[in-house]
């Protein structure tokens, strides 16, 4: 047979018509649906002794009690402890994810060098002795230059023994660079020690009060510690207490507030003393805290009365002048009421005048020190470890200033201050930051100005991340030491956000380590050892199991027992133990320091006339932002006017929309000083006009392909503003613009 | 019959903060898979879903409330859920002793007649095999088994807890359970205490002390805080709201603009 083209052709077409008008290719095509169907895909979880095992959980620092139920040597589900006295069996949207931390795609396996270029992704398998000894490497190279000084160290954890090593580490080493992640916590911290000259964390009675009135704190958008303030609240809709919101934007908080009154952002503190000038004039004020435990009244008082008349406040704040002569009424003649700040979930921390003037205004109405108002949370003392006796080498780094001039003559009363590190090493040709060293912490995606901070990252030749996840930093390190998660270490944690007890709590491996990781106390013991015998000596600890049960001592039973330790002879303390000047007076205007802290509203990056609306950041529950990213669940419960596929929304007024015919769904291009974004519109009533509010917890580019990629960071988006009297970041927002594409 | 309860739940939502963490607890107890883009909320599986509610004010009268949806697990006024009087493969039965709506995997045949039938969008399908990636198999909880591509999933008010519990008692020698012993992950989860669960036959239940429901009556309340949704189509949810706001009740039902009778239960 002859096969030329005609016939081939004939037969091809021939063929392929036969083959689709008979029923094969449909019956082929529903049955391997059927067969397919068949095959083990699904997995059927192995069956094993179900046990309990409690510990805490450590992903906020909310730090609730957690019971792990495992099946066998399988944690299968994270719940709420019962009994524990932050949570008592409640749990919040990620410590119920945390398994999907635990066995998920981000975390990181073993010891990894860089291979190729910073951020490229090629990584080499390291032992853990390799590792170690690189870091010891590069670090005795810059001892020996004399240069130990320019070792840096961000630790994300806060307070506790992880933490007390890596500053140990950095005083035997001869650095004073360490550095801690800001937040809320430092501007309370700082305030307490401005007007009660306290070292001492602020705690709020809040299980007693009976009025609470919060410039924008997100009582249940994550602020403090978020199963704590859920309850509270759940309490007060049953008990008759009254929250009062006031924050431009319709949040769940204000939501579920007994009033939410809009306000012009920034304006909080013009508030607080419009407030306080209502609560003078009419003799609202608690007589007997303010002659018996408080000084600078009559000073500070004709200042709030000649500035701040309740006409002049409405003007500023945008709020009626009836609203604020009600508003301070019905807080003065509450019997317990409490003024909050801190915005959102207080993940930034923010003005100290504003925070000064909160509270002021609790300390006007006598909340201070009494059941339902601001206590002052002495700091846990239990690490008492000998003094380090820094050789020759550590003394003469330790002579070098901060690079951030925290303690300084600046900012004497900071300790931190993370912002102006990343700045004051932008501003320099080389950087005085010759190696960094990160732990629990992701400071390339949590701080504004993402941009400064990664040219840094960029600038600094030597960069080593303790990471137990490939977040932003670690991806961009050199080194990743990835440290075991909360589930799989011991760690003590005390103190809780924003609790008025001392509580202490033990974060233990509820399972053995997945991966190959190792302890960050172990990393930094280990690496002590080998650099030498000045800094060995400050390390005289096996291990840190060994170092955290010798330093726990009498509570280390209680810990390993119940979980948790609590001070069972704790009361509320003397005025002279929270009042600690010389007066024993609460200031209400502090004059042993020659900070001139009048406030003054903090100016917002970028000029009106051509950035005519503000951006605003907003927190909520179902978006982490922090150090921890969303896991897949929590990322789920997104709603999709928030995120859809790849795009993040920016809430906005309708009348805003118009103004730039911009309609729902529709994309737009959001412009600031600091950079810009593709976003999607969603229109919602709750927003004040010519403000635009945008999601923080988006916008990964590291993590697991369930979070990388999505939406936008705000922290492109946003600067920092360094606070004229803490240097903290002051920014609550950025002026922007808006147009439509 | 003297061992017939009924389950439900009483959420208030003037507690719920809508954080999503019932969610959450849902999706770790239940073995809920996930895929990379869960925005499209249509193939979304979520047996528990919190709806975000707006009263459609102008700034600044404007208001928001959260509203949790599991299952209502209806038992209707002819004595059927919606979904059970449809679903040709028996796949899911409503049970007289819990009052509980049943899916059992196995039998459906992804014919997802049932979510056509119900009401609330309760009811998810499988339109992929779930992958749990890594090692993320390791926390698969061996009491609820992981469904196939091709079945329709829900809210089962985690009834394998109920199993447990009852094996525990029947271990004990009791026939009852009590309240605290079965709880849903949801209710045990819920960081605000909005949630509240338990038998709403029996008086000495909080659920049934909350709404007082009335038995003969589709299990009608009069609570002037209370309404379940959709009541107006005689499915009887066992899912009981409570809200202090107006707006938001009216929100459960489809009302006329004209009609300015609330309901608190009772149809119009």
């Amino acid at each position: 047979m002859n096969i030329n083209r005609r016939s081939f052709l004939s037969f091809v077409i021939g063929s392929a018509a036969g083959t689709t008008l008979s029923p094969l290719p449909w019956k082929m095509q529903d049955d391997s649906a059927i067969w397919s169907q068949n095959w083990p895909w699904v997995p059927v979880p192995k069956d094993g002794a179900a046990n309990y095992t409690h510990s805490i959980c450590t992903l906020c620092p909310g730090h609730c009690g957690i019971t792990i139920r495992k099946i066998d040597d399988r944690a299968v589900k994270i719940e709420g402890m019962k009994g524990h006295p932050v949570n008592d069996g409640g749990i919040c949207i990620l410590g119920l994810s945390g398994l999907q931390l635990l066995y998920g795609p981000s975390r990181v396996k073993t010891p990894l060098r860089r291979e190729g270029k910073r951020g490229e992704g090629k990584w080499k398998k390291i032992s853990w002795d390799t590792a170690i000894s690189e870091v010891a490497y590069r670090l005795v190279e810059l001892r020996s230059k004399g240069q130990s000084h320019t070792l840096g160290f961000i630790s994300g954890s806060e307070q506790g023994t992880i933490t007390a090593l890596s500053e140990r580490f950095m005083t035997a080493y001869g650095s004073r660079n360490f550095l801690q992640t800001p937040s809320m916590d430092d501007s309370y911290a700082m305030v307490l020690n401005l007007m009660q000259g306290v070292d001492a964390q602020a705690g709020f009675d809040f299980e007693n009060t009976d009025f609470v009135l919060s410039f924008g704190s997100g009582i249940i958008e994550g602020w403090g510690s978020p199963v704590r303030m859920f309850r509270a609240n759940s309490r007060w809709r049953t008990n008759g207490g009254k929250v009062v919101q006031i924050e431009p934007r319709l949040s769940n908080t204000a939501a579920k507030s007994d009033k939410w009154i809009p306000i012009n952002p920034g304006t909080e503190a013009d508030l607080a003393f419009g407030l306080a000038h209502v609560i003078i004039k009419q003799s609202l004020y608690d007589r007997d805290f303010i002659d018996n435990h408080s000084s600078g009244f009559d000073h500070w008082k004709k200042r709030v009365l000649d500035e701040y008349h309740p006409g002049k406040v409405a003007k500023t704040t945008g709020i009626d002048n009836s609203t604020i002569i009600s508003l301070a009424r019905d807080f003065a003649r509450r019997s317990r009421p409490l003024a909050i700040c801190g915005k959102g979930q207080g993940k930034t921390p923010g003005s100290s005048g504003e925070f000064m003037a909160v509270h002021a205004l609790n300390a006007l109405v006598g909340s201070i020190n009494r059941k339902g108002g601001v206590w002052a949370v002495p700091r846990p003392g239990y690490i008492d470890w000998p003094e380090v006796k820094m050789d020759k080498t550590a003394t003469k780094g330790f002579q070098q200033r901060r690079v951030d001039g925290a303690g300084d003559k600046k900012y004497p009363q900071s300790g931190s201050l993370l912002n102006r590190f990343f700045k004051m090493i932008h501003a320099k040709e080389i950087s005085p930051i010759q190696a960094l060293l990160v732990s629990d912490a992701n400071p390339r995606y949590t701080l504004p100005d993402s941009k400064i901070i990664k040219e840094v990252f960029d600038k600094i030749p030597f960069v080593a991340s303790f990471s137990s996840f490939m977040d932003e930093t670690a991806v961009n390190s050199d080194l990743i030491l990835p440290n075991h998660i909360y589930l799989e270490r011991y760690e003590d944690v005390p103190g809780v956000t924003g609790l008025q007890k001392p509580i202490v709590s033990l974060s233990r491996p509820v399972i053995k380590p997945q991966f190959n990781t190792k302890h960050v106390g172990d990393v930094i013991i280990g690496l002590a050892k080998q650099l030498g015998k000045g800094t060995a000596d400050a390390f005289a600890w096996e291990n840190y199991e060994n170092c955290l049960e010798k330093t726990m001592g009498k509570m280390w039973k209680t810990l390993i027992e119940a979980g948790f330790w609590t001070d069972p002879n704790f009361k509320k303390p003397k005025w002279d133990e929270i009042l600690d000047f010389s007066s024993e007076k609460f200031a209400f205007l502090n004059n042993n320091t020659s900070i001139d802290y009048q406030y003054r509203p903090v100016k917002l990056e970028g000029e009106p006339t051509s950035f005519p609306l503000t951006l605003i950041p907003y927190d909520s529950m179902r978006l982490a932002n922090g150090f921890i990213g969303d896991p897949p669940f929590v990322i789920k419960t997104v709603e999709d006017t928030v995120l859809k596929k790849k795009d993040s929304f920016v809430e906005i007024n309708p009348k805003t929309a118009r103004a730039y015919s911009l309609s729902e769904g529709s994309y737009a291009v959001l412009t600031t000083l600091k950079g810009s974004a593709r976003v999607r519109i969603h229109l919602f009533d709750g927003i004040m006009p010519g403000i635009v509010a945008i999601p923080s917890g988006l916008g990964h580019t590291a993590y697991d392909k369930f979070l990388s990629g999505k939406g936008v960071n705000v922290n492109e988006l946003i600067g920092s503003v360094e606070d004229p009297v803490s240097g903290l970041n002051a920014a609550w927002g950025i002026r922007a613009k808006l147009y439509k594409t | 019959m003297r061992d017939e309860k009924k389950y439900g739940m009483v959420i208030d939502l003037d507690k719920c903060t809508g954080c999503g963490a019932c969610m959450v607890a849902c999706m770790a107890e239940n073995n809920v898979p996930f895929k990379e883009d869960e925005s499209n909320k249509l193939d979304s599986i979520t047996w528990m879903r919190v709806y975000k509610l707006t009263n459609e004010k102008p700034f600044p009268e404007a208001d928001i409330c959260y509203i949790p949806r599991p299952c209502m697990h209806c038992e209707a006024d002819h004595g059927h859920s919606p979904c059970v009087s449809v679903c040709p493969a028996t796949a899911t039965d409503y049970s007289l002793r819990t009052g509980i709506v049943s899916q059992i995997y196995s039998r459906c045949i992804g014919c997802r007649y049932c979510m056509v039938a119900c009401p609330y969008h309760a009811r998810y399908f499988n339109w992929w095999d779930p992958v749990w990636p890594s090692d993320m198999e390791k926390y698969l909880s061996p009491n609820v088994s992981p469904r196939m591509r091709g079945v329709v999933e829900k809210c089962s008010f985690c009834f394998h807890r109920y199993q447990l519990a009852m094996d525990k008692a029947f271990l004990e020698k009791r026939r009852e359970l009590k309240e605290n012993e079965y709880q849903t992950a949801c209710t045990q989860a819920c960081p605000a205490d909005a949630i509240t669960f338990g038998d709403l036959n029996n008086p000495e239940h909080a659920v049934q002390q909350l709404v007082r429901p009335d038995r003969k009556n589709g299990g009608r309340t009069k609570h002037p805080r209370a309404f379940r949704l959709l009541e107006r189509l005689g499915t009887n949810p066992k899912i009981y709201y409570l809200s202090s706001r107006e707006w938001v009740r009216r929100a459960g039902d489809n009302y006329l603009k004209k009609e300015n009778k609330t309901l608190s239960g009772r149809s119009t």
